[in-house]
């Protein structure tokens, strides 16, 4: 029984948005007497942020502190259409979608506070922290409530704003496949470090190092959440998880979590993460979604590092112990590959 | 039949009346109304209903209500002191240790009942603790962190 | 924390921002650790109802009787539902993009095409009287050949698993059983390599898995109209599917979500709301429609299997010369989201690498078996797992390391793809470097000095002759009509058609312009904004 260890490499990169675009996201801002903001959206938070990332890129936009945000989703009487949390699409479409509505009240919170300031709007700057100041001046200043109060109760403006983000939809030709699939790709590269056990089959995996590139991390955070969370899931895709584990024979799949495999808390490794961001142009700042690249390379990455642990390629998923034990019988035994690596 | 069924729910007394045979998780939820306790798989397997009674943590999902009787049963509706979380709560939300968070009441139960016993268990201890706690998201690890932090806040609050 | 590498592409960044980079605490997180972020099931409300659903045993049978008197006189039981009580029992998810035909029914009347098909409902006064009343229904299957591989599907006589795809594959533009993608010309091109390899990968399906199970409640609302609580990750899908299958105008379904526990993809299909709310207008009272885990686990679609064939063409300098792609992915007995999944899986070859000819068929085929559905990475995870065990073959075959034989063929900015257009914004190669010095994987200087932003080596000896991309008549963009169009912009509308004259794949670029403030959204408060309002 000897237990052998290899490292595996994968790259990849992963559209944005639903394939061939057509898939429009709005989102609705305004303000309320005090010049706090609502969000309106459809959009749905699976657990990847939704409600979160869309707070920061409308505070962002309009100019005012987060806590003086709040989103509120999902309700089809109040939040417009959007189609909804899949395809990596919920930054890049949604967040472009809240920026444009973002814009369009700022456009007339600043008009108004043009008009209590008696100077030009573009002369006009916001603080952060929710202030309206003169550029240059910034002792000439107003409050955003104070805007809102004005606008609504004296100059009968609102401050609201609509917006639709949609990148029309691509047609394909049947002859060529010729296609405008997504108009941008994040990029990832992940090392997987495994110990196999020639043995029992079992595949141990004991670090992984990535970079991830991903337009624009907007929040740290939530960035780390998916990467982490969603290269455990390509490792459970790896090595654990099928409802059919003789497919095509649909015998004896798994009915519940007593059958149905995952790792578990002891199970997991560290993982390094290095974010690059090179800014999608028509990303909201520039941001892509990480939400599925993330579970991606983690499958090839074990088996290719398996193949430089013990000599055997497993081009089946997921990669059992029996299915390493049969491959190392059909190979004569574990061997480690010849590349010279450190 | 109906059956009453007397018990503590996070330090209050609760009496109802359910169908004999009912599990803790479907009174909770149904009868008593606590819908912090959430229900993932309803065959004990996968832990999200996470319940402590008498201090150890139990799935609410297998468990007879009938056998609660007298017991003192624990959710994270009562993790909180009035407006004060419980060091977990805090040490989840600064660690970014849920997502969608479903799995997370079972999971802050789980540590709790860790916490309780053990107020500075080492990681292979907390892995024990939530090794019957599923969550789908998170990967594990910022979870596992959150729970060492509470239990370091605990021990510097005591020391 | 992960480390942010700020250097990298710096020039085409503005960070100067507020609120985005922060780390800012989830708007959620307060309501998970104390229990009450309000999932669909968080709802409750008076006399609610239990739908359950009887499932086909076999994985196909044409169905000769159903029983359910026992079932309707059994205690708790409210209202049984069957075929004939749904108003529009076909459809197909797609169909509201107008995508596909209508081949899937919400209960199936005369044959089931997969193990654990709906068949009839039953609403009673809880989910243990509907269980038991269930086990009371008596139906009688005269069983039928079925067929689980995707590849003897394809073969003339197997059994036929979908009537509206008879010889079990979609159909595409009305004339193809497979999506195209055709980039060179591969089969003249492995002729000249030297090195040809030709595998096959296979991925079985993957369970979902959230752990909260699909679900909806349907509530008769005040003014007619039915409330839904729902589990789905896309919320007028769900709602225009259910009015579909209603008969319903969409306003008259208020849907509300919004907070799930997991979606993964397995919360698009629209599984629990069309009965519930059918269940709901039958009864007059509310019903919860939500899978257990079994359900969940077998009959929840799950992601598709994938079967994919590569053969590639290498040359003896470890360019990638030429890549044949054949796959298949089994989409159950019906189509739901598998179609567009062969197009993206299509789109997404040969991988982020310039490859001058590639050549690829992609099938949807129908299996008896649950169907699939979309899952993290649809439509790439499967081929991203087959192209990386591929490359790392290829180098094995050469000799090269793993991570420099990727920086050499990875694409850069300006390289063409095999579905014709221009590549840019790349970053592979960036990802690749930072990844090999975090892991101590030595490579080369040579491969350090590599960028996504020019051409790196001499352009490939293997450029393509005239792969010129066609003209394609660009998609109108959608607007509405209030739109501005001249305000700040709103919504760069990227143009679907790419010049004529077809570069060679390693064009050398210009060294990046500077940044141009607002193109790609970082606000520049001094000039953006305040703009005169008409």
């Amino acid at each position: 029984m000897t237990k052998h260890r290899g490292r595996g490499v994968a790259t990849v990169n992963y559209p944005i948005g639903m394939n061939l675009g057509g898939d429009p996201s709005q989102a609705l801002v305004h303000s309320n007497p005090s010049g706090k903001f609502t969000v309106a959206l459809s959009s749905i938070d699976l657990g990847q942020g939704m409600k979160s990332v869309t707070r920061q890129i409308c505070a962002e936009t309009l100019g005012v502190p987060i806590e003086d945000v709040y989103v509120d989703t999902a309700d089809s009487d109040t939040g417009p259409h959007c189609m909804g949390s899949f395809a990596s699409r919920g930054t890049h479409r949604v967040g472009n979608a809240v920026m444009a509505a973002a814009r369009e009240a700022r456009a007339v919170m600043m008009e108004a506070a043009a008009e209590e300031l008696e100077v030009d709007a573009n002369d006009l700057e916001t603080d952060g922290r929710g202030n309206i100041r003169v550029k240059g001046a910034p002792q000439r200043s107003i409050s955003v409530r104070d805007v809102a109060v004005a606008a609504q109760f004296r100059q009968g403006k609102t401050i609201s704003g609509r917006g639709i983000f949609l990148v029309p939809l691509s047609d394909v030709d049947p002859e060529t496949g010729e296609m405008s699939p997504a108009t941008c790709y994040a990029h990832a590269c992940l090392i997987a470090e495994v110990e196999v056990d020639d043995e029992t089959g079992d595949v141990t995996v004991l670090k992984m190092t990535s970079a991830y590139e991903l337009g624009r991390a907007l929040n740290p955070k939530l960035v780390e959440q998916q990467l982490v969370g969603g290269a455990w899931m390509g490792m459970s895709h790896a090595l654990y998880e099928t409802p059919e584990p003789y497919y095509p024979d649909t015998r004896n799949g798994p009915r519940d979590f007593n059958e149905y495999l995952m790792p578990g808390p002891g199970d997991i490794c560290p993982h390094d993460i290095a974010v690059l961001e090179r800014p999608a142009p028509d990303g909201p700042f520039g941001a892509k979604g990480p939400g599925e690249m993330c579970a991606n390379p983690v499958l090839p990455a074990i088996a290719n590092a398996i193949f430089n642990a013990v000599g055997v390629r497993l081009n089946e998923l997921p990669i059992t112990p029996e299915r390493v034990l049969r491959a190392l019988k059909a190979r004569g035994g574990a061997a480690s590959s010849t590349r010279a690596r450190s | 039949m109906r059956t009453p069924i007397q018990f503590t729910l996070n330090g209050e007394d609760v009496a109802v009346f359910a169908e004999s045979g009912s599990n803790l998780l479907d009174v909770l939820r149904e009868t008593v109304g606590d819908l912090t306790v959430k229900g993932g798989c309803w065959q004990g397997t996968c832990g999200v209903c996470t319940v402590l009674i008498d201090g150890a943590p139990r799935v609410a999902c297998v468990t007879l209500a009938e056998a609660c009787a007298g017991r003192s049963v624990e959710t994270v509706a009562g993790l909180r002191r009035g407006p004060d979380l419980h060091p977990l709560q805090t040490a989840f939300m600064e660690r970014f240790a849920a997502q969608c968070g479903y799995c997370t009441p079972g999971m802050l139960m789980a540590a709790k009942a860790l916490l309780d016993r053990n107020p500075a268990p080492s990681r292979e201890e907390v892995v024990d603790a939530i090794g019957g706690n599923i969550c789908r998201c998170t990967g594990y690890e910022p979870i596992i962190e959150a729970i060492l932090d509470a239990s370091r806040s605990n021990s510097r609050r005591s020391a | 924390m992960l480390e942010l590498r700020k250097d990298i592409f710096a020039d085409e960044r503005d960070d100067n921002l507020k609120e985005i980079g922060k780390p800012t605490a989830r708007q959620d997180i307060l309501g998970h650790v104390t229990g009450t972020s309000p999932y669909y099931d968080d709802h409750r409300f008076a006399g609610m109802l239990h739908l359950k659903i009887l499932r086909s045993p076999h994985a196909h049978a044409r169905i000769r009787s159903i029983d359910d008197s026992a079932a309707a006189r059994a205690p708790g039981v409210k209202r049984i539902i069957r075929a004939a009580d749904v108003p529009v029992n076909l459809n197909t998810l797609l169909s509201l993009i107008q995508f596909g035909k209508d081949d899937e029914p919400s209960l199936a009347s005369d044959v089931v095409r997969y193990k654990g098909e709906p068949i009839i409902g039953i609403v009673a006064t809880s989910e243990r009287a509907a269980q038991e009343a269930l086990a009371l229904v008596r139906v009688s299957y005269d069983p039928l050949p079925a067929v689980f591989d995707v590849e003897e599907a394809l073969k003339p006589g197997a059994a036929s698993v979908n009537p509206t795809y008879p010889k079990n594959t979609f159909e595409y533009y009305g004339k193809y059983d497979h999506q195209k993608l055709r980039y060179g010309d591969a089969d003249a091109a492995f002729a000249k390599c030297d090195v040809v390899i030709d595998e096959r990968y296979q991925m079985s399906p993957i369970e979902h898995a959230p752990t909260e199970t699909n679900g909806s409640i349907a509530v008769p609302d005040t003014n007619g109209r039915f409330v839904v609580h729902t589990s789905t990750q896309a919320l007028f899908f769900s709602l225009d599917t259910s009015a579909k299958i209603n008969a319903m105008q969409s306003n008259q379904l208020h849907f509300i979500g919004g907070t799930v526990g997991g979606g993964f993809g397995g919360k698009v299909d629209t599984l629990t709301e069309p009965l519930a709310i059918l269940a709901a207008r039958l009864t007059g009272a509310p019903v919860r429609h939500r899978l257990s885990r079994h359900e969940e686990m077998q009959f929840g679609s799950p992601r598709g299997a994938e079967r994919i064939y590569i053969k590639d063409g290498m040359t003896r300098d470890g360019r990638i010369v030429a890549r044949k792609v054949r796959a298949y992915f089994d989409s159950g007995a019906y189509t739901r989201l598998s179609s567009y999944a062969a197009v993206k899986c299509a789109a997404h070859i040969p991988g982020p690498y310039t490859i001058p000819n590639v050549h690829a068929d992609v099938y949807c085929v129908f299996t008896n078996r649950t169907p699939a559905t979309a899952m993290r990475g649809f439509g790439v995870t499967a081929l991203d797992f087959a192209l990386e065990c591929q490359m790392d073959k290829l180098a094995t075959a050469i000799g090269m390391d793993p991570i420099e034989f990727r920086i050499l063929n990875a694409y850069r900015d300006g390289d063409m793809k095999a579905h014709r257009r221009e590549a840019k914004n790349c970053a592979l190669i960036e990802c690749a470097q930072v990844a090999a010095e975090k892991a101590n994987w030595p490579i080369r200087e040579e491969y350090k000095r590599m960028s996504s932003r020019n051409g790196g080596a001499a352009a490939a000896p293997h450029a393509p002759a005239a792969i010129a991309p066609s003209r394609q008549a660009a998609a109108a963009p959608q607007r509405a009509p209030y739109d501005r169009v001249s305000a700040a912009p709103t919504q760069p509308a990227p143009s679907p058609t790419q010049p004529a004259p077809s570069p060679p794949p390693r064009a050398p670029q210009p060294a990046p312009a500077a940044p141009t403030g607002s193109s790609h959204g970082a606000p520049r408060f001094s000039s953006v904004f305040g703009t005169r309002r008409r």
